[in-house]
């Protein structure tokens, strides 16, 4: 068995795995960092984040403004002391990567230019054109080359974390290129693997959001944190998935039913004006406009499509010049995956999964209950995020709390020992169980994407938009079902070589357990809350659930579910309100 | 019965197989779909083992690419349908000019070692502190490099590209444009040590200009452009660096 050591390991190479590894550099250049990614760094998730990301900068903003927004945009779910922490340190972050050379788009004086975006009061999103997470990743790809001490493992699969003595000590990973198996040893290891989008059928998520860290984290005894909070996004191309950005609605565009009405106005989100407003009709939070799609559905003022039903975004009043000048991803988009020219024709949209609020619980420096094991990005939960993100918000987090888990690992590991001699013959076990359950064996009645395709019916059924206690049952039912079915999936494939179906099979197995524990939580709370909505518990119920939900695995692979509080410092619960009269009861809240 | 269209694909598995070979695979034909579909659909329904990259399925990520009939192209932004008329079977293949791993996965160490030798990251001389913001850069500034910036990493211009064919030595397209755009920004000061890496590489006085690389870049970067640009300034530095020692700036 072949062994690597190195100080500080990074599970993941986007944006959070990449300001990490820089994060540990700048600590300390004497610590050797090693990046494993299971796709080259700059191919990693981030790359497709359009919109763009929130910091404060314009004099008129505040940070007060920008943590109000998110605290209240989370249905008062985050943890408010890493709210205040994220909104302070995003604006350094976001400068540091002008310093580093991000496009960042420019105002005619020469300043970074800052957009609305939905659910922010002030304009506060900074952008590089509609390809904000490209260039972010790029960037901070490129810079990583400036520093020696940082190793990259390009297309390895991590598949277990190595823990002895109560602490992690390393993974065990795959490398498809040859397909050796062997254990990367670290005194701290950081998990930066993204969300896990792909547990459900239609997502704006690439294939290789499929939650492996979580499970990673999970079966190592990790508590994951608030997972029933999925967030859809109000605006996916139906059959690709691919995502429409808010900035298409902070431009101006409009969400119109099949009968060309503005529908949000009936959901109280506000009147419709001719301008976008701040958190007013379309700039109001995902969780509402996707909701109000349901009930769209529900009322048959959809429009039906081979995809199911669809609303239109229509953004042809904007104009040519305006769409191809601030919107030109978004035409691209449109003309290349559905033969649509937005300048003369509406776009059909649907809700399509977008991004986990939940994740592996940290604490505000990344690090979760087990020693040595940190978590950053979208994998983690800290939470800023709450019951509801709002967008341009989770690129920020990613660079701020990447950076603040790089620190707290690096200063960790110098702290730490030598891994342990008995992490090798762990490593070897795993070796040997990939092996037998399956590369060795043959035979087997069920294939990966049956059983894929049965987990997306349920979750989508199950564990959707809109959730109850029959529904979520069934969902959970389905997925125990398939988690016993899946020991008898065998392979076509049983070469080393580059195994992309072994790969699907440890991502299918991940998925099972990810898929699980989001609708165990789901059950467990019995109330309505930003994404969360239960139809049989419509109301939110400060007084029971103003917790986050803690998941736990059991050695005999049951879970067990448990509260922990939620930080409140200066921001009160109240109700969370869009429209005309937000600023008023605000001001109240306050 | 829908309407179907035929690949075929490379396969190759240098565990199992000596010389790589052809297999014919019949997909329905849908409108929406693209290369990668199909791909995709033979993977879940077919064949388990056919073996690809691919991330996004929106032209971003930079991994699906493959010679489609003999083309670089990136198979997520490619439909079927613009295939359906021509004669005989669609042909996948990996793409061109890099050592196969296994059917249509290639090799692209190659290119990273490249990338990371031009030195694609901001350059200073002395460093602005955060505290004091931003570099300022107008928006013309930054269209002088946003072309270059554009890069995906997909090395389809590297398969296009007949000097690298011949001579893979030659740092490439996608590597040069990438070293232009950080060159041509306003805010960097590396030109000179980046200069003297490309001038190492004698390959790029071989491009003769055939701009097959600007051809089939999916994101318009105009690598060529950026080859002619970077041959100017380099004939210009050369001439200057006869009379004058470096460092007398
Ligand atoms: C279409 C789209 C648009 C978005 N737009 C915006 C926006 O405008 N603004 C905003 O703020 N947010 C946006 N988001 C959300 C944001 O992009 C993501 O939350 C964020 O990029 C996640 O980054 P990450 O570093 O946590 O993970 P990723 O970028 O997903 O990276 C995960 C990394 O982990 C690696 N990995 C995973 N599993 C393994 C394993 N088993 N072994 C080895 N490596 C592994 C992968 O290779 C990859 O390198 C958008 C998201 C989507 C889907
Ligand atoms: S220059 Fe164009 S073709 Fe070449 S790697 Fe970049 S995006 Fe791809
Ligand atoms: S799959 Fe990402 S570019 Fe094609």
């Amino acid at each position: 068995m072949d062994i690597s050591y190195h100080d500080v390991l990074l599970v993941g190479g986007g944006g959070a795995g990449l300001r990490a590894a820089i994060a540990v550099a700048e600590t300390n250049p004497n610590l050797s960092a090693a990046v494993v990614s299971k796709v080259y760094p700059m191919r990693s998730h981030t790359v497709s984040a359009e919109g763009g990301a929130a910091g404060v900068i314009r004099p008129g903003d505040t940070l007060d403004d920008h943590a109000y927004d998110t605290i209240s945009g989370g249905d008062w779910l985050c943890d408010q002391d890493a709210v205040e922490i994220f909104v302070k340190e995003a604006p350094e972050e976001l400068l540091r990567l002008e310093h580093w050379g991000c496009p960042w788009s420019r105002d005619s004086d020469g300043r970074v230019a800052v957009r609305a975006f939905g659910g922010m009061k002030n304009m506060r999103t900074w952008f590089a054109a509609d390809k904000t997470g490209f260039h972010l990743l790029h960037t901070l790809f490129q810079t990583t080359f400036k520093y020696k001490s940082v190793t990259r493992y390009d297309e390895w699969f991590v598949t277990r974390l190595l823990v002895d003595e109560g602490r992690v000590q390393g993974v065990v990973a795959l490398q498809l290129m040859s397909g050796r198996i062997q254990a990367i040893t670290a005194k701290s290891v950081i998990l930066c693997t993204g969300g896990c989008g792909r547990v459900f059928p239609f997502t704006t998520n690439a294939s290789i959001k499929t939650g492996d860290g979580m499970a990673l984290a999970f079966q190592a005894g990790v508590p994951l944190k608030d997972m029933e909070f999925v967030q859809y996004h109000p605006t996916g191309l139906p059959f690709t998935g691919i995502l429409i950005t808010e900035a298409a609605r902070s431009e101006g565009g409009y969400l119109i039913n099949k009968d060309g009405y503005r529908y949000l106005q009936d959901y109280n989100l506000g009147t419709p004006t001719p301008q976008p407003v701040l958190r007013n009709m379309e700039l109001g939070p995902r969780d509402r406009l996707s909701q109000a799609f349901v009930k769209e559905v529900e009322k048959g003022r959809t429009t039906d499509t081979p995809y199911g039903p669809v609303v239109h975004l229509d953004l042809r009043r904007l104009g040519e010049k305006v769409i191809n000048t601030r919107l030109p991803f978004v035409r691209e988009l449109c003309l290349k995956y559905e033969n649509i020219d937005p300048i003369k024709e509406l776009i059909p949209v649907r809700p399509v999964i977008h991004y986990m609020m939940g994740g592996v619980h940290t604490d505000n420096d990344g690090a979760t209950p087990l020693a040595g094991l940190y978590a950053a990005g979208e994998v983690a939960c800290v939470s800023i995020n709450g019951a509801n993100r709002l967008g341009s918000n989770s690129l920020p987090e990613l660079l701020v709390f990447g950076a603040r888990a790089g620190k707290a690992a690096a200063l960790a590991a110098m702290e730490q020992k030598p891994p342990s001699e008995r992490v090798v013959s762990q490593a070897l076990d795993e070796k040997l169980r990939l092996e037998q359950q399956f590369l060795r064996k043959t035979g087997g009645r069920e294939r990966i994407a049956t059983i894929r395709s049965e987990m997306h019916k349920a979750m989508e059924n199950g564990a959707g938009i809109y959730r109850n206690q029959t529904s979520l049952q069934k969902a959970a039912d389905k997925l125990r079902e398939l988690r016993e079915r899946f020991r008898e999936v065998s392979l076509d494939d049983h070469s080393l070589t580059f195994n992309t179906e072994l790969l699907a099979a440890l991502e299918q197995s991940f998925m099972l357990d990810v898929g699980s524990a989001i609708v165990e939580s789901a059950l467990h709370r019995v109330e309505s809350r930003g994404a969360h909505q239960r139809t049989d518990f419509p109301a939110r119920d400060d007084r029971n659930f103003l917790a986050h939900t803690l998941i736990f695995n059991n050695s005999d692979g049951s879970t067990r579910v448990k509260p922990a509080p939620v930080v409140i410092t200066r921001w009160p619960p109240a109700e969370r309100v869009y429209g005309v009269q937000s600023e008023v009861k605000q001001t109240a809240a306050r | 019965m829908a309407e179907t269209i035929s690949l075929e694909v490379f396969r190759y598995s240098p565990e199992r197989d000596a010389e790589p070979s052809f297999q014919r695979y019949d997909v329905p034909l849908r409108k929406d779909w693209v290369v990668l579909d199909a791909l995709n659909y033979i993977k879940d329904k077919v064949d388990g083992s056919l073996t690809f990259r691919w991330s996004c399925r929106m032209g971003i990520c930079g991994s699906c690419g493959m010679m489609v009939n003999g083309e670089p192209k990136l198979t997520c932004a490619t439909f079927l349908s613009n295939y359906a008329r021509e004669q005989g079977p669609l042909r996948v293949q990996p793409l061109r000019y890099f050592p196969v791993i296994r059917d249509l996965v290639v090799e692209i160490t190659d290119f990273m070692t490249k990338l990371q030798s031009v030195k694609p990251w901001l350059i200073r001389g002395k460093e602005k502190p955060i505290s004091e913001g931003e570099y300022l850069q107008t928006p013309e500034q930054l269209d002088r490099y946003k072309q270059f910036s554009m890069c995906i990493n997909c090395v389809l211009c590297y398969s296009a590209c007949p000097v690298y064919g011949l001579d893979p030595v030659f740092i490439g397209p996608a590597a040069i444009a990438l070293a232009q755009r950080y060159n041509m920004d306003s805010r960097d000061e590396g030109a000179h040590e980046r200069m003297d890496i490309l001038a190492q590489h004698e390959g790029i006085w071989g491009c003769t200009f055939v701009g097959e690389c600007t051809k089939v870049c999916p994101k318009h970067v105009d690598p060529a452009g950026a080859i002619q640009q970077y041959k100017l300034t380099a004939t210009i530095e050369r001439f200057k660096s006869f009379l004058m020692p470096r460092g007398a700036k």
